[in-house]
């Protein structure tokens, strides 16, 4: 059983293939990342997934439909929280819930104690008559996240939920979004941030440049993809290429970046001994476990946020 | 499977059926939440212009046109059914422009709409019908001020009210396929009141038979909704003597813009959101 299964997908616009060929299965109450630079390819790949764009070719079943023939049906089923909030400025906090139940067809007194619930959630009961456009982001985001529960969906689906959110505000909203995959919400999600995807993602698909690079847990793809210490040293930016060069044979493998020289090893202590052994003066240096954002690095040779 | 997805089948019956109600009710919200604004200008303005036309600009007319007035009948009488038409054309040039371009780009509820199960189709529809309600009620409460002082009867002149909601659509919908495919402001909007319906209102055979204007002019008159809405409103008002066949192409030439432009609205409503 699956909630959203995906073959071949294909979405062009014109010549550029924004989505080229993405394959994966979403099982009920999982909670599946699509992870990738800007670009990649993952907003185009929900907007299918949420039936308001049709694919170019490939199968795909959302609920065990089609999107192009059963589009309002899956629609029904769905919470979504796009990009850009876009939440009616002209309404207030709790009209806005209100308003929005209604597209479902809800009974106006089912969708009115369901907005008292959803703001209490959210917490914004404080707000409810207040207007929208006096609310943080942070609360913004909340609102449009209540909004998307306002029918009670099967899956939600969740495009960048903290992206230009500051640090305390997103802790707010992964609490939250923990919560409802606690209470065996189905979560799809698009994210640019490791600790995202790390934090809410059983399993998660990794996609560049419309494609999928690698797919599994967090976990997994670090262990595949990755060793489990990282070492990083910085030599100052003029010395960092020409330090490389000697650290060759340490670790697993190295990674050179502009700023810093990346040492993959299962014991990022002991390579650290070992740089300095060979004579080798770091400026600063820092162990830590590998992340996704190694994961990445190694797929595409970039990183996430450029 | 089959649970969740016959779950899904029954959930959007509802939407499907109803959506476009759905989506007039938020407006219908929207315009609640401007309630008293909106109220004072749907009785306030027909006050001004019963007051400027009737009696300012009447009194005038009627020393140039002698006892026989405009049409046969009093330069008041005249113009009322034009105004009730004008009055719905306005409410279709405000809604049909700013606020579409709203609902795209600058308070995307359009977007959230069409991420609910609701179509573009019913997206646009709703518009639609909000507009046609809130046409239809102004001209209802402009109907009645201009019946209270005398310039219109309370039971033929009634008609003049559907006339020009439809009046308004044939002007409107052609509208609003144009606002819907509108990406950016660079001021068209503007240009569009000034350019196109504020002309359209005075030189529309509205405030002075469409006779009076020069004979090259007068087939821009003919493209006029407002022309076709004002005469056919005169007709059911008055009875100004018009042929029968006249009658028909005004009706006929209402009811093909607004086919039309409706249907080149939804093509463009379903291509912005589904893109």
């Amino acid at each position: 059983m699956t909630i959203i299964s995906a073959t071949g997908l294909v979405k062009r616009y014109g010549e550029v293939a924004a989505v080229d060929g993405v394959s994966f299965e979403v099982a009920p109450g999982e909670s599946f990342g699509l992870l990738g630079p800007n670009g990649a390819g993952k907003s185009t790949t929900m907007r299918m997934i949420g039936a308001v764009s049709t694919r170019t070719s490939g199968e795909l079943r959302v609920l065990g439909l089609d999107p192009d023939q059963h589009g309002p049906e899956i629609r029904s089923r769905l919470g979504v929280v796009p990009q850009q909030d876009n939440l009616d400025t002209e309404l207030r906090v709790r009209e806005n819930l209100i308003t929005y139940g209604r597209y479902f067809g809800l009974p106006r007194r089912l969708v009115a104690s369901r907005a008292d619930e959803l703001l209490e959630f959210a917490q914004l009961a404080d707000r409810a008559s207040a207007k929208v456009d006096e609310l943080s982001g942070g609360m913004k985001r909340r609102l449009t996240i209540a909004r998307a529960l306002i029918n009670d969906p099967r899956m939600l689906l969740l495009d960048e939920p903290t992206t230009g959110l500051d640090p305390q505000a997103r802790h707010i909203l992964w609490d939250r979004l923990f919560r409802l995959k606690e209470q065996g919400t189905t979560l799809l999600l698009t994210t640019h941030y490791m600790d995202e995807a790390e934090q809410l993602c059983d399993r998660l698909v990794v996609v560049d440049h419309g494609r999928i690079m690698a797919e599994g847990t967090p976990a997994s793809l670090i262990r595949e993809y990755s060793t489990r210490e990282v070492l990083e040293v910085r030599f100052g930016s003029e010395h960092n290429a020409v330090a490389a060069g000697r650290l060759a044979g340490i670790g697993d493998r190295l990674e050179v970046l502009p700023d810093r020289v990346l040492v993959y090893a299962s014991d990022g202590e002991a390579a650290l001994v070992e740089v300095t052994a060979r004579g080798l003066q770091p400026l600063t240096s820092l162990v830590r476990r590998s992340s996704l954002e190694d994961v990445f690095l190694r797929l595409t040779g970039r990183s996430l946020i450029e | 499977m089959s649970s969740v997805t016959d779950e899904a089948m029954r959930a959007g019956q509802a939407p499907r059926r109803f959506g476009a109600l759905y989506v007039a009710e938020h407006h219908v919200r929207i315009w609640r939440s401007y309630l008293g604004v909106n109220v004072v200008s749907a009785i306030g303005t027909p006050l001004l212009y019963l007051l400027a036309f009737g009696i300012g600009l009447g009194v005038l007319v009627g020393a140039g046109t002698g006892p026989g007035g405009v049409d046969g009948v009093d330069y008041f009488v005249f113009v009322a059914p034009a105004l009730i038409a004008t009055a719905a054309v306005t409410i279709a040039s405000d809604e049909f422009t700013y606020p579409v371009m709203m609902g795209f780009k600058w308070n995307p509820i359009y977007l959230g709409m069409h991420a609910a199960p609701i179509s573009p189709r019913q997206v646009a529809g709703g518009i639609v019908l909000f507009v046609s309600l809130r046409a239809f009620a102004t001209c209802l409460v402009y109907f009645l001020v201009v019946a209270a002082f005398g310039a219109i009867p309370l039971a033929t002149g009634v008609l003049t009210v559907p006339i020009a909601t439809l009046t308004a659509l044939a002007f409107g919908a052609p509208l609003l396929a144009y606002s819907a495919a509108q990406r950016e402001d660079k001021g068209q909007f503007a240009v569009v009141q000034r350019v196109l319906v504020l002309p359209l209102t005075l030189f529309s055979g509205t405030l002075f038979p469409l006779e009076q204007l020069p004979v090259v002019l007068q087939p821009l008159g003919w493209l006029s909704p407002l022309w076709h809405g004002s005469e056919l409103g005169r007709v059911v008002a008055y009875g100004a003597d018009r042929p029968a066949w006249l009658v028909l192409v005004h009706l006929l030439t209402l009811v093909v813009f607004a086919l039309v432009g409706w249907l080149i609205a939804v093509r463009i409503v379903t291509r912005r959101l589904e893109s």
